[in-house]
């Protein structure tokens, strides 16, 4: 057993935090989150430089390892990104539509797309869910009809992340079966400027952006379809699980700076002619905070090692569907404990900081929000303690 | 024992009810409902409403222009105004500044300050909180030197108060000064109204982690104060203070708007959807409603129990803090709930669709955009009107006398 990172992790992880401590300042990233696009392209190209943007691809498209980096390289960079609380569409372009393009696309798919992601001219969101399903991901209305040799697709996809500045979307639509249904779900490569493509873009709670995609009439070729027709479930739950362990690792990443703030306010914060942190009740919370982070650390560990544990090349597990329980289990284990401690300490931490932590002018609340936006993606806590725990009633 | 209101305080709830079906305007009632920004305005518009029907003043006694209401005749008083969509009546000059006026202001300060509060001529803001006096508030550094001018005896007032709230809408202001160093630091406050239009007041915005403008530091650089608005004693405002205080804390329960947000949290938990189905027949969602309620429940009887026991005249006791610390985490799990309602629409940020004026399409359901904003701003009732953790310090002394 070896919690440790290689050399190669450790040196990335280096290069990003220094990185990110000279251009990603509170400062620097408050005027980001202002800005009309929400990011800055200049970074972007940064990271594709450093390589961060083609991580999880095989060398063959664009990646700079041969099979292309792990769940546990993708936890690094987002617990840096978290630290930092990072605006960039990362999580939406890399992980969850590169990681959906790299695990199901065709071999065409993969070479026009993967290469222009890691080199930093592409960005793509994932338009998957929809407002009346909340958070179950085989609730899908939006259809898409065969029309010729390609289809037409039509609905209307919910606080799609990223989608105001990606060039091209994955959706999901119904080639078959009822809203519900986990079969007859199939997924289509769309440009965003494609006729009958409306994106209304807007800024979320954490200075992040997100937008409303509405598809009407939006016809697409063939070979947009990704893998096969009806069967897109499993792909999407796959891709939306690594999206989810990249989200526990950011969360990590930022309740770990927050403590930071945390600790180092109430040593030097004096009431009562003393520092707050002498207060027992202010320690114990902060230890409470410290507990809270460590375990969700652990969680996320467990999460990123499961998330691969099933590799859709290798014959042998692609099908197993134990496998996949397994994953699917540490997965909403992961996201509802990691949930519930971005949730206390970031709330700890606000009152922690007394006035100071609801101003804007501290990054302690910038923190909180993500914290809690966090949260609200992919299944919040409720949703994933409720799979976790239906999972009981199978085994 | 009989919990349940008398015939009379029945009565007294149809005419509230009644009144508030033909005088509450409209356009305030579909503010606060969909959880809009209120202007000045639009509480002044409010506050002259009520005091044209003789009810300015919900809590005062009858000789201060009062309504001279019972404590459970406010209680009711309030649900009503609260289940009908009223703006809140703010506490700062009804709650805060009068009762000190009442109970330690001169003569010619009641005649002059008390009308001008029910009848909505001043507006009122707390300058208690210092940046660096805040839980420690009796270390509060804001000096008065007394100064004998030709145009009569004044103070002389610099320093810096802050986080006061809605000190943009003020004309005047309440502050704690230290008006000697020697001896306890309780020993040398003294209570002081500043006219904020004074030369040498000045008051900045502090912008909150909803991105809303409701807090403000307010500066004092050579500010004249006549020495006629001093309240009370020179050196005794800590007890005027700790007395204020205590009424602070009883407003903060707010039983009645956690009523209204209840029975909006409910109907949107049947309108939001899970898997198709309503979200409220999701049993752990479902638990969550029930739980909060619970506490409500629990609440409001506690609350009807300290004020009965309150004698008309008497600033509440430590009990105060209990209805504090309840109130304010029930406040807190309902606005959390609502965010949490929305599933992934709790992340657009709409600031513009919180005006009244904004015609926009909305993101999600028409109910969604403040919803976020406000849990993150409510995280203030726990930190403010003297922390939680300070309430059950208290508690802890003066209740349990640890
Ligand atoms: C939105 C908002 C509006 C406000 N409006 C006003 C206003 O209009 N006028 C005004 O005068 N003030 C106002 N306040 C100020 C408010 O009263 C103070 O924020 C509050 O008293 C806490 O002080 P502080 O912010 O300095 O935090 P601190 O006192 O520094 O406290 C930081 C943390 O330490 C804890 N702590 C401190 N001492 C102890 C102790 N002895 N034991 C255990 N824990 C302790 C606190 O509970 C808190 O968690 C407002 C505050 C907010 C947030």
């Amino acid at each position: 057993m070896d919690f440790n990172y290689t050399e190669e992790q450790l040196a990335l992880q280096d290069t990003l935090r220094r990185y990110l401590a000279k251009d990603y300042g509170f400062e620097q990233r408050r005027a980001l989150a202002k800005s009309a696009e929400g990011y800055s392209r200049t970074h972007w190209r940064q990271f594709a430089d450093l390589g961060i943007l083609a991580l999880p691809f095989p060398e063959e498209f664009g990646g700079i390892t041969v099979d292309g980096g792990n769940a546990v390289d993708n936890m690094l960079v987002m617990e840096m990104f978290g630290r930092s609380l990072v605006l960039e569409p990362y999580l939406t372009t890399v992980i969850l539509c590169g990681g959906l393009i790299r695990d199901a696309g065709s071999q065409k798919q993969k070479k026009q797309i993967l290469p222009a992601i890691g080199g930093g001219e592409l960005l793509m969101a994932l338009a998957h869910y929809e407002a009346q399903g909340r958070y179950q991901p085989s609730h899908v209305a939006s259809t898409a009809q065969p029309d010729g040799g390609g289809f037409i697709i039509n609905g209307a996809k919910a606080v799609v992340l990223g989608g105001g500045a990606a060039g091209k979307l994955i959706v999901s639509a119904r080639t078959s079966g009822g809203t519900n249904d986990s079969n007859g779900i199939s997924l289509f490569i769309v440009a965003h400027d494609a006729p009958g493509v409306t994106l209304r873009s807007y800024a979320t709670q954490d200075g992040a952006r997100a937008a409303e995609v509405k598809l009407t009439d939006v016809r697409v070729a063939k070979d947009a379809l990704i893998g096969t027709q009806d069967a897109a479930l499993p792909l999407i739950q796959r891709a939306l699980d690594y999206a989810v362990a990249a989200l526990c690792a950011e969360a990590v990443g930022a309740m770990t700076a927050l403590n930071e703030a945390t600790l180092e306010y109430i040593k030097t914060r004096k009431q009562f002619g003393q520092p707050i942190g002498r207060f027992q009740t202010l320690q114990h919370r902060m230890v409470d905070m410290l507990m809270a982070t460590e375990q969700a650390r652990s969680m996320t560990i467990l999460a990123a090692v499961r998330v691969d544990a099933n590799d859709p090349n290798d014959p042998n597990d692609a099908n197993d569907a134990n496998v996949t329980i397994a994953r699917r289990r540490a997965i909403s284990a992961a996201k509802a404990y990691v949930g519930q401690s971005a949730r206390s300490v970031g709330q700890s931490a606000v009152q922690l900081h007394g006035g100071m932590g609801v101003v804007d002018e501290l990054n302690v609340s910038h923190y909180f929000k993500r914290l809690t936006m966090i949260n609200a993606t992919f299944g919040d806590a409720d949703y994933h303690l409720g799979c976790f725990s239906d999972s009981l009633l199978a085994a | 024992m009989d919990i349940n209101f008398t015939a009379k305080d029945q009565a007294f709830r149809s005419e509230v009810r009644g009144f508030l079906h033909t005088q509450l305007p409209l356009e305030l009632i579909d503010k606060v409902r969909g959880g809009l920004r209120l202007g000045k305005q639009d509480y002044l518009y409010w506050q002259r409403i009520l005091y044209r029907q003789g009810w300015g003043a919900p809590m005062w006694p009858r000789e201060f222009g009062g309504t001279g209401w019972s404590p459970v005749q406010q209680q009711i008083f309030d649900e009503e105004c609260s289940g009908a969509d009223a703006p809140l009546q703010l506490p700062f000059g009804l709650r805060m500044v009068a009762p000190v006026i009442m109970a330690f202001g001169n003569k010619s300060q009641q005649d002059y300050f008390l009308p001008r509060i029910v009848n909505g001529t001043d507006w009122w803001c707390q300058g208690y909180s210092e940046p660096g006096s805040g839980s420690d508030l009796a270390s509060l550094k804001m000096r008065a030197e007394r100064i004998s001018t030709s145009d009569g005896e004044h103070y002389l007032v610099n320093g810096q108060k802050t986080w006061t709230t809605l000190g943009q809408h003020a004309n005047w202001i309440f502050c704690l000064v230290r008006t000697s160093s020697s001896g306890r630091q309780q020993e040398g406050i003294s209570f002081l109204l500043i006219d904020m239009q004074t030369p040498g007041v000045t008051v900045r915005p502090i912008i909150m982690l909803d991105g809303e403008h409701e807090i403000n530091e307010v500066w004092f650089e050579d500010v004249k104060v006549p020495v006629q608005n001093l309240v009370g004693q020179e050196n005794k405002g800590w007890t005027y203070a700790k007395f204020l205080l205590g009424h602070e804390r009883t407003g903060i329960a707010g039983v009645g708007r956690s009523k209204r947000e209840l029975k909006r949290l409910k109907v949107i938990a049947r309108k939001e959807t899970s898997n198709g189905r309503p979200l409220l027949e999701d049993q752990r969602f479902r638990d969550r409603i029930a739980q909060v309620e619970l506490e409500l429940m629990a609440l409001e009887i506690t609350n009807l129990r300290v004020l009965s026991a309150e004698g008309k005249q008497h600033a509440p006791g430590p009990e105060a803090s209990i209805l504090k610390i309840k109130g304010s985490e029930i406040q807190q799990t309902l606005s959390e709930l609502m965010m949490q309602a929305l599933g992934h629409y709790a992340l657009p940020w709409l600031p513009e669709a919180l005006d009244a004026g904004w015609r926009g399409e909305p993101v999600g359901a028409d109910y969604a955009a403040p919803l976020s904003g406000h849990y993150f701003n409510f995280r203030k009732t726990t930190i403010y009107g003297g922390s939680n953790e300070i309430q059950k310090n208290i508690i802890a002394q003066m209740i349990l006398g640890l």
